[in-house]
């Protein structure tokens, strides 16, 4: 008996130590973002003053993409994220096969509040932003012009980093091989131009190093891992600004396209998540988001806040989005999950 | 016989959490490897019209209706309930025949508004290949309700349209690769384990008393600090521009920083570091174990040094060399951190694709089956550790 | 000394040193005034300790780390000390099985166990809660306990118990009276050991914790696979503290088992 009451008793101390939360059904509102640099100034603009207006607790989240982790949260029963910054393949797929909830947009303010290019029944743009070809002035004596030089080992020795992925790397390698900007998908379409774009990639592939995390180009630009990488615009600026960096960025035929806010689907924070959304979305708070890292913004009338010397390097800016390439999510939502098995055995190999 | 039933009453507790919590769970999870749960759900029709069919051409037209009826069916269930099954479904077929991934989700999505004309000549339209037996055929093999396919899938080998068992395909053809890496990772730790951890082990038995607890001190500090902090250890020393490099270059030995992080070189170092303790514990304590009048009777009857060891004091230490490798090994095997953090794209072992497929590519069956073929080469050294040792002399530290 | 022997300890100290500089040489770079990950430091200071103590993850990731590891230890102590007692009592059939599966935590690999707790916690709420974290750990540390107080009875005199009960005493009462108190520091030990397996978990964590359940190992993973600061150095050093507390309590109660058994 004794045994027992002790027993009990060990219990009873267990469920007390573990606190009133571990029985708590309800979890606080979750957002999830991109790390880096750009999540840091995220907090500052969104995260830390939506907290303190709206008095709703808010915790942070890092993740590198990929539509099959939504996939897996959601059937695994155990989802735990409630607001996501997801690409644009990734929102028609997930939004496809349900693992999102539809966008209300009365509650935020209205479709006429955004850019045509934002507004999707289950997601909302939050910026626009390009993959550009960035180095380190420091390291290269010449400017490289293009995807060509990326490609061009002997011109400009060292190492190279990609996104790890087949979105972006096979633009890229077509784009290096000579297709031009308005050809890219439709060589890519045929197995034919995929073929062409591996093999392009295996004359690199000794040379390449692949990144996941947005954070990471700059850090390999910095150490001098490598000699050129793909990255986000905004990170790029974000270190000169920040860290004193002498990165260059190459535009030309960047890769253009943007990110949304999506609600996963049969989140508890449902209408938290919308609240945050429509917070971040304001105007202002996107022209402050470019300020200290330059991406396009969403929201309508947000770009007139923005000096002049930050548009300069925005994607949006028309030199910069002259011969851009606009990646095309109706392509890569019927082929993504194809391609990137394919890409994962390649490099596996 | 009452001490009998109160001993099992006072072990129930403990068997019925563990049977709760591990036992069962695994068993379920590792069941899917054998399950088909992915196809039949979505394909009920289509699976039923392609009960009489001969698999020479493509079906007649009643497998095409009932394949757009399915499918419409399907995705207007995944888009309400965000279960993703045509997706599930598709990537299950795409293992079998590549192509699915895309062409699935794709007729799904242009079948979801009605059509004039028959379903056959829209699907055609759509994609060719509906014209032809193979896409069927995939349909029909993952009919389930179970199978060998992801156990086969493992070992890079599948069944044809005879049902045969050939190999895969070499650009599926990637496990054989991985499990032969794995091994080989976990036998070249467990050696340079065992290279180092000996000869430590044996100082440690032989020192003089006062060293020993300082000794024994410096193998368990690290012993005890978490394998995490131990990564992240490694991870500092190695940047581009961590201590490492830093050193080299103050002394001059390298003008430019050396790639020491993202290989498997780095993995080692770290996989040996942090398992090194496991090989020298249960060493040193069959050394202290060991009878040393043994060795030296030997010695004063005029056997060499060398001789003497090799004779008498390395067998008596065995089980203490075969306990500490089977304790490295098995652990190497299951390292996930260590080589996620530390090694590169071509470092990675069987854990991470464990990893990946559970939460990359929501491939429950083929985690599942890559934990199996995990756990069966534990299950080998374990069993041949039993055979050729036994568990009854096995200490631990 | 002879030379073999020279050589002998030439190679131990080595290897000694190969087990313990890695984490002594990074440890001070958390006191670096500067934010590079080499020395020589620029400065000195406690900056990196200012930013683990006001950031919002570290200090709650301390914490959850140290409620889990308590959960974890309490359960697996106890379920653990019975297990074992009851082990060590009688032989009964399907005892080499029971050991079996008790052991068998130690065995598989932790990744099998992640996605298959995952799985099946998931529909059962668990995932993302805390009760479901620390069921994991728990379960993770049995066999040290099981192993420990296995241990720890070794030394123990079954006639004492006989002699209790021949002075009247329950069998609980014998137990609790009689044996515990001299196995008591085996116990501790043992649940210790279960502490010290959760605090230092972070593959289970990865799969079953969401955001409000990371622990500091999970924050460490995350951060070394983010942005390398020298902040994880200063998680490291706080987590390298507790395991010198850790292994300091452990020698003690080991020491104290010892004795008392003498």
């Amino acid at each position: 008996m004794m045994l027992r009451r002790g027993f009990c008793a060990a219990l009873a101390l267990g469920t007390v130590l573990l606190g009133g939360q571990a029985m708590a059904q309800g979890r606080d509102l979750t957002v999830v973002s991109w790390g880096g640099a750009y999540q840091d100034v995220q907090r500052d603009i969104f995260f830390r003053p939506f907290q303190q207006e709206t008095n709703i607790r808010l915790l942070e989240e890092t993740w590198d993409g990929g539509v099959g982790v939504l996939r897996a949260k959601v059937q695994s029963g155990a989802n735990n994220w409630d607001v996501v910054q997801v690409e644009s393949e990734e929102l028609l797929l997930g939004c496809d096969e349900g693992l999102f909830e539809r966008i209300d947009y009365s509650t935020i303010g209205g479709k006429d509040r955004f850019i045509p290019a934002a507004v999707n029944e289950c997601g909302v743009g939050t910026i626009l932003y390009s993959f550009v070809l960035a180095y380190d002035k420091d390291r290269l004596k010449e400017a490289p012009k293009g995807w060509a030089d990326f490609f061009d080992t002997r011109k400009f020795p060292g190492k190279r980093a990609l996104r790890r992925g087949p979105k972006t790397t096979l633009e890229i390698a077509l784009l290096a091989d000579g297709v031009k900007p308005g050809e890219v998908y439709k060589v890519l379409g045929t197995n034919a131009g995929v073929d062409r774009a591996f093999r392009k990639l295996d004359t690199l592939k000794a040379d390449l190093v692949w990144w996941e995390r947005g954070s990471q180009p700059a850090q390999l630009l910095a150490s001098g891992e490598v000699a050129m990488t793909d990255a986000y615009n905004g990170r790029i600026t974000a270190a000169n600004q920040n860290d004193n960096r002498n990165f260059g960025i190459t535009w030309t035929n960047n890769l253009f396209t943007l990110d949304s806010w999506v609600v996963m689907k049969d989140s508890p924070n449902r209408q938290k998540g919308l609240d945050f959304i429509r917070f971040a979305t304001q105007p202002q708070r996107q022209a402050q988001l470019a300020q200290r890292i330059p991406y396009g913004p969403t929201a309508k009338g947000a770009a007139d806040g923005i000096p002049p010397a930050v548009q300069a390097n925005l994607p949006t800016t028309p030199e910069n989005h002259e011969d851009a390439l606009r990646i095309d999510d109706q392509f890569w939502l019927d082929n993504l999950d194809k391609l990137n098995q394919r890409f994962n055995n390649w490099v596996a190999k | 016989m009452r001490g009998r039933l109160a001993a099992a009453a006072l072990v129930a507790p403990l068997l019925l959490f563990l049977l709760a919590v591990f036992v069962l769970p695994i068993g379920a999870f590792l069941l899917r490897a054998v399950g088909e749960p992915d196809v039949p759900p979505v394909l009920p029709r289509t699976l039923a019209a392609l009960d009489g069919w001969d698999g020479q051409a493509a079906p007649g037209e009643a497998a095409f209706a009932a394949l757009v009826e399915d499918l419409r069916e399907a995705r207007a269930r995944d888009r309400a309930a965000g279960e993703g099954a045509v997706a599930r479904a598709a990537a299950r077929l795409n293992n079998d025949w590549p192509g699915f991934r895309s062409l699935l989700p794709m007729t799904a999505r242009r079948v979801a508004a009605p059509f004039e004309g028959g379903a056959r000549e829209k699907l055609l339209d759509l994609a060719e290949e509906w014209g032809t037996p193979a896409p069927w055929a995939a349909i029909r093999r993952a009919a389930g309700p179970v199978s060998d396919f992801q156990l086969l899938a493992v070992l890079d080998l599948k069944r044809d349209a005879a049902g045969s068992i050939g190999t895969a395909p070499p650009e599926q053809a990637i496990f054989r690769g991985i499990l032969w890496r794995t091994l080989w990772i976990g036998v070249l730790a467990t050696l340079i384990c065992l290279a180092i951890g000996y000869p430590l082990a044996w100082l440690i038995a032989t020192a003089p008393p006062r060293a020993v607890p300082w000794l024994l001190a410096g193998v368990l500090l690290p012993f005890w600090t978490s394998l995490i902090v131990r990564t992240a250890a490694w991870t500092v020393l190695l940047q581009r521009e961590g201590v490492v490099n830093a050193a080299l270059q103050a002394l001059q030995l390298t003008t430019d920083p050396l790639p020491l992080l993202f290989n498997r070189g780095a993995v080692l170092l770290g996989m040996v570091h942090i398992l090194l303790p496991f090989m020298v514990l249960p060493i040193y304590a069959s050394l202290r174990a060991l009878d040393w009048r043994l060795p030296r009777a030997a010695l004063s009857l005029g056997a060499s040094p060398w001789r003497t060891f090799w004779r008498i004091s390395l067998p008596l230490s065995l089980p203490g060399v075969g306990a500490g490798s089977l304790l490295v090994f098995i652990q190497a095997l299951g390292f996930y951190v260590t080589p996620a953090l530390l090694g590169g794209a071509n470092d990675q072992m069987i854990p991470y694709f464990v990893a990946f497929y559970a939460t990359r590519t929501v491939n429950w069956g083929m985690a599942a089956a890559l934990s199996l073929l995990l756990l069966a080469a534990v299950a080998v050294v374990v069993g041949v550790y039993a055979r050729l040792v036994g568990f009854s002399r096995m200490r631990t530290a | 000394m002879r030379p073999a022997r020279i050589l002998l300890w030439a190679f131990g100290l080595l290897a000694l040193l190969f087990l313990v500089a890695p984490v002594l040489a990074v440890l001070p770079l958390s006191f670096s005034a500067g934010a590079f990950l080499s020395y020589p430091l620029p400065g000195l200071s406690l900056r990196w300790y200012a930013d683990f103590w006001t950031s919002n993850f570290w200090l709650p990731a301390l914490w959850n780390s140290l409620r889990i590891g308590a959960g974890a230890a309490l359960l697996a102590g106890t379920f653990g000390t019975l297990a074992a007692f009851g082990l060590w009592r009688a032989r009964f059939p399907g005892r080499t099985l029971v050991l079996a599966v008790a052991m068998a935590p130690m065995v598989v690999p932790a990744i099998v166990v992640a996605v298959a707790l995952l799985l099946a916690f998931g529909p059962l709420g668990l995932s993302n809660s805390f009760t479901g974290l620390v069921l994991a750990h728990a379960t993770l540390g049995m066999p040290f306990v099981v192993v420990t107080v296995l241990a720890a009875l070794e030394q123990f005199d079954p006639v004492q118990l006989r002699a209790a009960a021949a002075c009247g005493a329950s069998p609980v009462r014998a137990f609790r009276r009689v044996c515990l108190p001299q196995i008591l520091p085996g116990v501790a030990a043992g649940a210790l050991f279960a502490f010290a397996t959760s605090l230092d978990e972070v593959t289970i964590t990865l799969f079953l914790a969401g955001p409000a359940q990371r622990t500091l190992p999970r924050q460490m993973f995350s951060g070394l696979n983010d942005q390398l600061s020298l902040t994880i150095m200063a998680a490291a050093m706080v987590m390298v503290l507790l395991s010198v507390l850790l292994l300091l309590a452990v020698t003690l109660l080991r020491r104290r088992g010892n004795t008392s058994s003498r």
